[in-house]
């Protein structure tokens, strides 16, 4: 483990930003926020800030990438130069272009893909600040933006991040404790069908630490299910109230 | 991946699980058994380290160089890791020249993963000047034949080079660094492997082969190091696993790990 100057939790059991091991950051997310696309969502957990763009299902192009029985899906992953302490080069890395894979191959199973045969079904997410967890994040965002855009889902997918910390195992790990700590392992899972779509992992854990870390995740991703369901229904909500209005 | 691989597994997926649901694979082995596995090593004399392994029908090549650097800013007194892949079209008829796709960053971050979470090549006995020059440990990977699971294979042939390479030792006089002949063992300190496993209808088989890869609909690969503690993990494609699958594939893995880690043992023996 590296030298580091902060202590990742202190005596009382209490991690740097003043959490329990349990907790999950404050999370909100706000739906539809962008007008040309067909769905979107802002997610803000902790200091993360992400965006994210759903348009689709729409015509390929290229279209000998379509496929005859199915949409396919298209993500890329991306994190602004200014997201981060050191400015980040705008060309994609390769951590950027393996979470693209990953966070696409967490979305898939959730979407009713044989609906659009032919089709392309793009999820754009931009990180504009980053503060640890921001593949689970887009995850969460990725998912409500995909039902906002009235995509047919069998589940909303829902991620957090769990790791070891002086071990310790905590919930939905910050950049700090991402950093130095002693293991990163990030969870998706649709959550009413039990089903894990991604499972990765750096850093070391026993067995029984996995056990219990996937446990924890599970836990965290139930109550960021809750938030991406109430964000959802405040703005059909809202958008049922415009309809009556525009009625009147 | 190409579209062809998307249409011949229907024909053969009915097949492929009709053998499972009996316990049965289409190649006659156990669902929790691994290819026969051969490595050789030193089969590039001109770098560092090199080995060439084969699982059934898988072959993958891998090569150490390590070049003089400067250490990465945040990591002064550290040499470095830089693990590359490539999945090249000599290897397979399904692979497509080009740059380095997500397929092949992947493989290679898979594989840096697990070899840097299990501390597996000590960066701290890589420095030379403390914040000046470090020895950069370069650990490339070529498929040279696709028969499936190229994750393990290549993560074996990643660390049974690495294992076996020799570095030149440096003499340091104020300034200047002179690279001598006399070469010593690069320092690695664990054995991680990887055991990868393939979920093909509600069947969970480990070490699949290309037919088995054309129709699963899921895989997730466990790097476990020489405590038995899991070091990485990468679950892959767009099929799901249940809580109780993944507990499961990953005490398996464990277990499985000890003969893959025996093998590379061996080799210095």
């Amino acid at each position: 483990m590296s030298v580091r100057a902060v202590k990742l939790i202190t005596e009382d059991g209490r991690r740097v930003d003043g959490r329990k091991p349990d907790e999950l950051r404050p999370t909100t997310i706000d739906v539809g926020i962008l007008k040309n696309a067909d769905g979107s969502a802002l997610i803000r957990q902790g200091n993360n800030k992400i965006i994210v763009a759903v348009y689709g299902p729409r015509e390929l192009h290229p279209r000998h990438l379509a496929l005859p029985d199915r949409a396919i899906i298209r993500c890329r992953y991306h994190m602004v130069p200014f997201s981060v302490p050191e400015r980040k080069s705008p060309a994609p890395t390769r951590r950027e272009i393996e979470l693209s894979k990953v966070i696409r191959e967490a979305l898939e199973p959730a979407i009713i893909l044989s609906s659009f045969p032919r089709t392309t079904i793009d999820v754009f997410i931009e990180v504009l600040q980053a503060d640890g967890g921001t593949r689970t994040a887009s995850i969460t965002a990725a998912s409500v933006a995909l039902a906002d855009a009235g995509i047919p889902m069998r589940d909303l997918v829902t991620a957090v991040a769990v790791g070891k910390v002086d071990d310790t195992l905590v919930l939905d790990l910050n950049h700090l404790e991402d950093q130095y700590g002693g293991g990163d392992m990030p969870v998706a899972m649709m959550p009413s069908l039990g089903q894990i779509t991604l499972l990765q992992a750096d850093g070391t854990f026993t067995l029984d630490e996995f056990k219990r870390g996937l446990e924890l995740a599970i836990r965290g991703i139930k109550s960021l299910y809750e938030i991406q369901k109430r964000a959802l229904k405040e703005r059909y909500a809202s958008l049922a109230l415009e309809l009556r209005r525009g009625r009147s | 991946m190409s579209k062809t691989e998307e249409i011949i597994p229907r024909l053969k997926k009915d097949t492929i699980i009709s053998l499972l649901n009996k316990g049965r694979r289409i190649d006659n082995r156990e669902l929790n058994e691994f290819r026969r596995l051969k490595i050789e090593v030193n089969v590039v004399e001109r770098a560092d380290g090199s080995a060439l392994v084969s699982l059934g029908n898988t072959m993958v090549i891998a090569g150490v160089k390590a070049v003089l650097g400067s250490p990465y800013s945040d990591t002064p007194n550290e040499g470095a890791q830089i693990v590359n892949a490539e999945l090249i079209p000599l290897a397979s008829p399904v692979f497509e020249p080009g740059p380095p796709d997500e397929e092949d960053v992947e493989l290679s971050r898979v594989v840096d993963r697990t070899l840097r979470s299990a501390g597996a090549i000590n960066l701290k006995e890589l420095v030379i000047i403390p914040g000046v020059k470090v020895w950069h440990v370069h650990i490339d990977i070529y498929a040279l034949n696709h028969d499936g699971n190229l994750i393990d294979a290549s993560t074996l042939a990643a660390i049974a080079a690495a294992y076996t390479a020799k570095i030149p030792e440096v003499e340091v006089r104020g300034n200047r660094i002179k690279v001598k002949d006399e070469r010593r063992g690069l320092p690695v300190k664990d054995i991680p492997v990887t055991v990868t496993f393939a979920k093909i209808g509600n069947e969970i088989i480990v070490d699949p082969c290309y037919e088995e890869e054309l129709v699963m609909d899921s895989r997730v690969t466990f790097g476990i190091d020489s405590k038995g503690n899991i070091c990485s993990i990468q679950k892959g494609l767009r099929g799901t696993f249940t809580f109780e699958e993944v507990i499961k594939a990953a005490s398996l893995a464990k277990e499985l790990s000890k003969e893959l880690r025996e093998t590379i043992l061996k080799l210095k023996q």
